[in-house]
């Protein structure tokens, strides 16, 4: 690709030079500037370096046949054929992208007895959904999933791979994409396609702080890993106009030097730190009976509740769903309070929370400067009225 | 048993900003230090170095002061260590760090058993330890939330999926990555640190390698490139809703609905 080159007869001042690289990677030797390990060719030198910096392009790569690879696949995640819902988002975004650049969407199913399943899957838009049903793959082996992966990938060329962000495509999908030496980036948060296939993935670097727009320019597949709930979830349609392509391979190439000796299922966690989706109940809660509205609307959400110091000491909950210093510290997707004042005790084991929604019938109310949205209101007509809408669907005018 | 155990510098806080004007990262000064996920790895490593007997050794790839957290090793147990530096090795994505690591430990010896933290706090992806392994051709194990025992030439570990705990038997040479609900990984023993500092350490540059072609490392060996990078946008919006129950409800379900919240 290329290298820096320091122009060191035009570098005005060394020091304002070196404080442009984030990574400290420029060192100054006698007067001079040198460019350490430390270098990740972001090239912001360059930009800023007024033309002391200067990235020399090597002879050009020879560039790859993209013609060749043609279509955007989704690995399809599942437990025993229950399908894990990202490979249904991912399905819908691949198919927006392959209709982009005029191509097709298929879809790679592997296990053992998912025949129902694979059929399940064409009612999303699919044009070609390649299963590979054996006994053998009734459960993840990383080396017989890469190699059942590695030959799709070979026999049909696809030209970029979506995968889920799970504990299985977590793993699979680097061993695969190493065995490609292509480019895999992970839990893209935005996607999208130029007309000569490239896909722009977009994920957060350094701990989230910062956006990366990333290209896999001159390699074939492209993989992406996508978390759940990024990607929007995709009509089921009654009809369906794609095919189902069995394949299969011998069992001795599954061979696999990893063997399951057994597997012990999870118990359903119940602890308000591991929720995505948390509603609190506060003192503005005038009864114990009326907790029912905040178990309804925590239901309806698909969430868990918890509540506020007062209401443990009135023995209203499990002491174990109690939020703030000496409670728990939680860090849900979304936050509702009803009737939480907002204590400062309160508030520091809430407040990285992403999304905070505060009800609370008091505008001066202490929550109200943490919160997102403020929610100006008497709980127990907001709460209702919020679980209605939920159940019956309002129509958004 | 010869054990590796891979580790990383990483940027002490993770606060990294970027000037909105400039556009130039803005960095806060604290000071680097060992990724946290890998003291799991190394704390994992030890143990069964205690128990099975063989040697720790300790791997890192990064500029020369990266070497730091080798010491740091030594001070809670490891024998050996290893740094790969070299400026033509700068902007390495996964696959050419995967691969350089590759190299790297190749050259460094043979190892039963190569452990990595689950990921690491800078770039969070969590792939270098399964490309790793693809690069050397053994099998590999990761979400490793537990190792039973180690039995003849095979090693008994537990695998956390999102719906169950996997008991698997993967045979050596293997990596895993764990997780940090392993164990809880030792202090750093002064004593340790006394009688190490002055230990030698293997210093690997790219004319060390068996595959010297510039090619197949840093910015040159990535299929994956930056096009540019930019802050986020910020939704924290704060917003006052005033009205009836029934319109600020209605209005807390469209919000809700519009960002997923609701199905």
């Amino acid at each position: 690709m290329g290298k820096l080159v320091v122009h060191q007869d035009k570098i005005q001042d060394i020091k304002a030079l070196m404080a442009i690289c984030p990574f400290g990677a420029m060192t100054e030797n006698n007067g001079k500037v040198e460019i350490s390990a430390a270098c990740r060719l972001c090239k912001l030198c360059v930009k800023k370096g007024n033309g002391a910096m200067e990235f020399v392009e090597d002879e050009p790569k020879v560039q790859i046949d993209k013609s060749k690879w043609q279509g955007i696949a989704v690995y399809i995640d599942h437990v025993d054929g229950r399908v894990h819902p990202v490979s249904y988002e991912l399905l819908g975004k691949a198919r927006e992208l392959a209709d982009k650049i005029h191509q097709q969407v298929y879809a790679l199913f592997m296990g053992h007895d998912i025949g129902k399943a694979a059929e399940e899957i064409l009612h999303y838009d699919v044009d070609k959904v390649f299963v590979c049903d054996k006994e053998s793959l009734g459960q993840f082996n990383m080396e017989s999933y890469a190699k059942v992966f590695e030959h799709f990938i070979n026999q049909v060329k696809p030209a970029a791979i979506l995968v889920g962000a799970t504990p299985v495509g977590r793993q699979l999908a680097p061993r695969v994409a190493a065995r490609f030496h292509t480019g895999l980036t992970a839990d893209c948060t935005v996607l999208d396609i130029h007309e000569n296939s490239d896909l722009v993935q977009i994920r957060p670097a350094f701990g989230g702080n910062i956006m990366a727009e990333i290209l896999t320019p001159n390699t074939r597949p492209q993989m992406a890993t996508v978390r759940y709930k990024i990607m929007d979830a995709p009509q089921r349609s009654e009809t369906t106009h794609g095919v189902i392509e069995h394949f299969d391979l011998p069992d001795a190439s599954l061979k696999s030097r990893i063997a399951v000796l057994g597997i012990t299922k999870k118990p359903k966690e119940k602890s308000i730190e591991h929720a995505d989706v948390l509603v609190v109940a506060g003192r503005g809660i005038k009864k114990k009976e009326d907790l029912e509205l905040v178990y309804q609307l925590s239901e309806a959400l698909g969430g868990d509740f918890a509540c506020t110091r007062p209401l443990i000491e009135a023995g209203w909950m499990d002491p174990r769903r109690q939020i703030g210093l000496s409670g728990r510290t939680v860090r849900p997707k979304l936050i509702i309070t009803c009737g939480v004042s907002g204590a400062i005790q309160f508030v520091a084991g809430m407040e990285h929370s992403e999304e905070i929604f505060a009800i609370n019938s008091d505008p001066k109310a202490a929550i109200f400067k943490v919160a997102n949205y403020a929610v100006v209101g008497d709980l127990y007509e907001i709460v209702p009225q919020l679980i209605a809408d939920i159940q019956q669907g309002r129509k958004i005018a | 048993m010869n054990i590796l155990v891979c580790i990383k510098q990483v940027p002490g806080s993770n606060k990294v900003e970027v000037d909105p004007v400039t556009g130039v990262l803005k960095r806060n000064g604290a000071d680097a230090k060992m990724n946290p996920y890998d003291l799991y790895a190394l704390e994992t490593g030890l143990r069964l170095k205690e128990q099975y007997g063989g040697t720790l050794s300790v791997l890192t790839m990064g500029p020369p002061p990266a070497k730091k957290i080798l010491y740091e090793a030594f001070a809670m147990g490891a024998d050996k260590g290893a740094l790969i530096t070299d400026r033509k090795f700068g902007g390495a994505d996964v696959l050419a760090t995967s691969y350089t690591l590759s190299q790297g430990i190749k050259r460094f010896g043979d190892f039963d058993l190569i452990l990595c933290g689950l990921q690491t706090t800078d770039g969070d992806t969590a792939q270098v330890g399964p490309e790793v392994s693809e690069q050397l051709g053994i099998p590999c194990v990761c979400n490793v939330k537990q190792v039973e025992k180690v039995e003849g030439d095979a090693i008994l570990v537990d695998m956390e999926m999102s719906e169950d705990v996997e008991r698997l038997k993967v045979n050596f040479p293997c990596l895993l990555t764990v997780q940090k609900d392993i164990c809880e990984p030792r202090l750093p023993s002064y004593k340790k640190s006394k009688e190490t500092a002055a230990r030698e350490i293997e210093t690997y540059t790219l004319n060390d390698m068996a595959d010297v072609d510039e090619h197949h490392y840093g910015l040159n060996g990535s299929p994956t490139q930056v096009q540019r990078i930019f802050p986020p946008e910020t939704h924290k919006a704060r917003e006052t809703w005033q009205g009836n129950g029934e319109e600020l409800a209605d209005r807390m379900y469209d919000l809700l609905k519009s960002q997923k919240f609701i199905a």
